[in-house]
């Protein structure tokens, strides 16, 4: 367990063990080989930023350069699915879900329902999600919630490597369609991986710090974000617990309405647009099933309403911050009933 | 020249990720007399809380360390000397007292923490402690059933300070392989230690067992009995049908944090001692691909039905290994009943105030009983 490796890494190590154990996982999307029509290296660029790097050596023709054509390959993707495949298709940023959005909300999410429980999908697309990268507003957005609204679709958004493999090989053998959302700039981010299989139960949201003044719930990025605010807050003696959703559908509202209980205290923080945020959903259920245990308002901590800005400036100033998180947190306990 | 005459008491090193731990409160006053083996401070980790144990006699004459404060391992805790040592002295002393962090990282870098082995085509985790010295058997820890080697954390390094250790994460546990030799019956476990052994180029050692390991340590014994030194079997099975099969079961089955919480604090007299530390790394362990359906194995060949099959232990009447029997007088999971069955000329000693990790919740105990049975087999 010693052995420390970075999210992309652990992202390729699920992809290439998977592939392995299990014939019928295939990959395609767009440059995740060599660029498709493209002459020499093969295997030169494995993906808009590497993640797929060195696979095609081992795999070969089970991964699939496809045209510059979200809306051809996402489609091909769910319909080998729906015939008894396990495709992993890549699609480089979330931003780029529109163009295949009937595909993916009308016909992967509907099957098994509009097939009679009959029909099962086990496609996964991965895609990288959040700000921070210079990338401009149209690569740049956490677009998890318009996907959480859709029943029939898993959302997961992990935060760490070992989260990131574990959940990754689960959504691979899941039965039903799932959007794996990479945040870019965890990337790099190091962390301990055990170098077997291992699965993360969707639905399970992970206690990443215990904390007995405030539950700060979040998922992806803002987990780290969250980790540095609480360093903050305890310096001031208010122990703030964190709670990563992990899988944003299936919801762990179990885990948060526990939190909150021993608590009172909530603040949701979401690189999403506030408004129908998971942090808003969150925060809505906590009210109904766990108003009683509220001792303060809830707070929301999000970027406000605009597009992500390319002034880097601007779009630092738009991501959610530590201390931001660290006001929010003040700000419900103020507001608290004695 | 006299000894020094002062001897610090510093933060321990519980296991191999231990950097800092945090004083949770002291157990004794300044002015103190302290005893070999006496609880002196609890200390608490991100794994779980235990208490300090004075290494030394010597009179407590300075408390460091506060309540809350969170440092790093090795760092002074406290003070013991003789009354006649000055304050002056001891000021002296924690003014020029430096903790040995560099050092601590340049020795956890030059060798390997853990170590691998090969063994009848299943790849194991291992460690090994302790100035090896010609025939001296070497102290071997087997762990119990969905445990590891990490299980002793309070116990190899102390014991280990006297005597060679070896522990091993078993066949399906741990970071070994998830596969079981041979049909996975008591008999094939304790062949392949007595394989891993050979492998080692290891004769002859002294055999501690937990639970499972226990029963597997008196195969041991039964099958190759002039290779066990001794046997110091803790919380032992195979000496009883009686085992808590809602705990094995419960264990297996759990999934998530939620579910596995209840399980693992039967385990514990004190179950407040179960950390999230604890229970995350026990998921990881149990998500790794094959673990469920090996546990799964295992316990219906072991225990199957909601009875321990084998009794290796109460076969071990008229044997000349000698033998300490030890139990937590709170055991949830085997009951310490099962220590009035303990063949004649066996050492029994049931503890108050611990469960059935009681080599956890009274490392002290239970290392000093571990050292005795060591000594004494090596004495006669």
């Amino acid at each position: 367990m010693a052995r420390k490796i970075s999210m992309k890494q652990a992202i390729n190590e699920a992809l290439d063990q998977e592939m392995a154990r299990d014939p019928s996982v295939i990959m395609m999307g767009e440059d995740i080989v060599g660029g498709a029509g493209g002459s020499g290296e093969m295997d030169a660029w494995g993906g808009v930023l590497g993640v797929t790097k060195g696979l095609y050596a081992k795999h070969g023709d089970r991964l699939l350069d496809t045209p510059l054509s979200e809306s051809a390959y996402i489609g091909a993707a769910i319909g080998a699915a729906a015939c008894g495949m396990r495709p992993v298709a890549e699609l480089m940023f979330i931003d780029f879900m529109g163009v295949c959005f009937d595909q993916i909300y009308n016909q992967a999410a509907k099957f098994r329902y509009m097939f009679g429980g009959k029909a099962e999908t086990p496609v996964v697309i991965r895609t990288m999600v959040g700000a921070g990268f210079r990338a401009a507003a149209q690569h740049s957005q956490m677009l998890t919630p318009l996907f959480t609204h859709i029943p029939g679709l898993k959302v997961v958004c992990p935060s760490t490597p070992y989260d990131t493999k574990g959940l990754l090989i689960q959504s691979i053998r899941d039965n039903d369609p799932v959007i794996f959302c990479e945040h870019k700039n965890l990337y790099g981010f190091e962390g301990e991986v055990p170098e077997g299989l291992y699965t993360i139960p969707f639905g399970e949201a992970n206690v990443v710090r215990e904390g007995k003044s405030v539950s700060i719930v979040t998922y992806g990025l803002m987990v780290h974000r969250a980790l540095e605010a609480a360093v903050a807050l305890a310096k001031e003696g208010i122990d703030a617990e964190i709670v990563d959703l992990r899988t944003l559908s299936p919801l762990d509202i179990d885990t948060v309405l526990e939190s909150v209980e021993k608590t009172g205290h909530l603040v949701c923080v979401d690189e999403a647009s506030p408004r129908c945020s998971i942090a808003a959903d969150v925060s809505a259920q906590v009210v109904q099933a766990a108003f009683g245990a509220l001792r303060g308002p809830i707070q929301m901590v999000t970027p406000p309403h605009t597009p992500v800005p390319f002034s880097p400036v601007l779009e630092d100033l738009y991501i959610p911050s530590p201390l931001q998180i660290v006001a929010a947190v003040k700000r419900s306990l103020a507001g608290g009933k004695h | 020249m006299a000894a020094p005459p002062i001897t610090p008491i510093v933060m321990p090193k519980w296991g191999l990720s231990m950097a800092e731990g945090k004083v949770v409160s002291w157990l004794v006053e300044e002015g103190t007399a302290i005893t070999v083996g006496l609880p002196i401070l609890e200390v608490e980790t991100d794994k779980i809380a235990n208490a300090v144990e004075a290494p030394d006699p010597g009179l407590l004459r300075r408390k460091l360390a506060m309540a809350g404060e969170v440092l790093p391992v090795k760092a002074l805790l406290g003070v013991m000397a003789a009354p006649e040592v000055s304050n002056a002295e001891i000021d002296a002393y924690i003014a020029a007292y430096v903790v040995p962090a560099a050092a601590e990282g340049a020795e956890a870098e030059a060798g390997p923490a853990y170590l691998w082995a090969e063994v009848d085509g299943i790849r194991v985790r291992y460690a090994r402690r302790g100035e090896e010295a010609l025939g001296t058997p070497p102290v071997l820890f087997l762990h119990g059933f969905g445990g590891d080697l990490d299980n002793w954390l309070f116990n190899l390094d102390t014991v280990a300070a006297s005597t060679p250790v070896i522990a091993l994460d078993l066949p399906g546990h741990g970071q070994s392989d998830a596969r079981l030799p041979g049909r996975a019956i008591l008999a094939d476990l304790a062949g392949f230690v007595l394989h891993f052994l050979d492998g080692l180029d290891v004769e002859r050692v002294h055999v501690v067992g937990h639970s499972m390991g226990g029963a597997i340590a008196a195969q041991m014994a039964l099958a190759a009995p002039q290779r066990v030194a001794s046997l110091v079997l803790i919380a032992t099975a195979g000496l009883g049908v009686e085992i808590n099969t809602g705990y094995t079961e419960g264990f297996v089955a759990a999934a998530t944090r939620r579910e596995l919480k209840p399980a693992v604090e039967q385990l514990f007299a004190d179950p407040t001692l179960v950390s999230r530390q604890m229970l995350d790394d026990l998921l990881k362990y149990k998500r790794l691909d094959g673990v469920s359906q090996v546990l799964a194995q295992l316990g219906a060949k072991l225990f199957g039905g909601g009875r321990q099959a084998e009794q290796p232990v109460a076969q071990l009447a008229g044997s000349t290994v000698p033998m300490t029997l030890v139990w937590g007088r709170e055991d949830h999971i085997i009951p310490a009943a099962h220590a009035a069955h303990a063949p004649d000329g066996t050492k029994v000693q049931v503890l108050d105030g611990a469960g059935h990790m009681v080599m956890m919740e009274k490392a002290g105990d239970v290392n000093a009983l571990i050292l005795a049975q060591v000594k004494g087999s090596q004495a006669s």
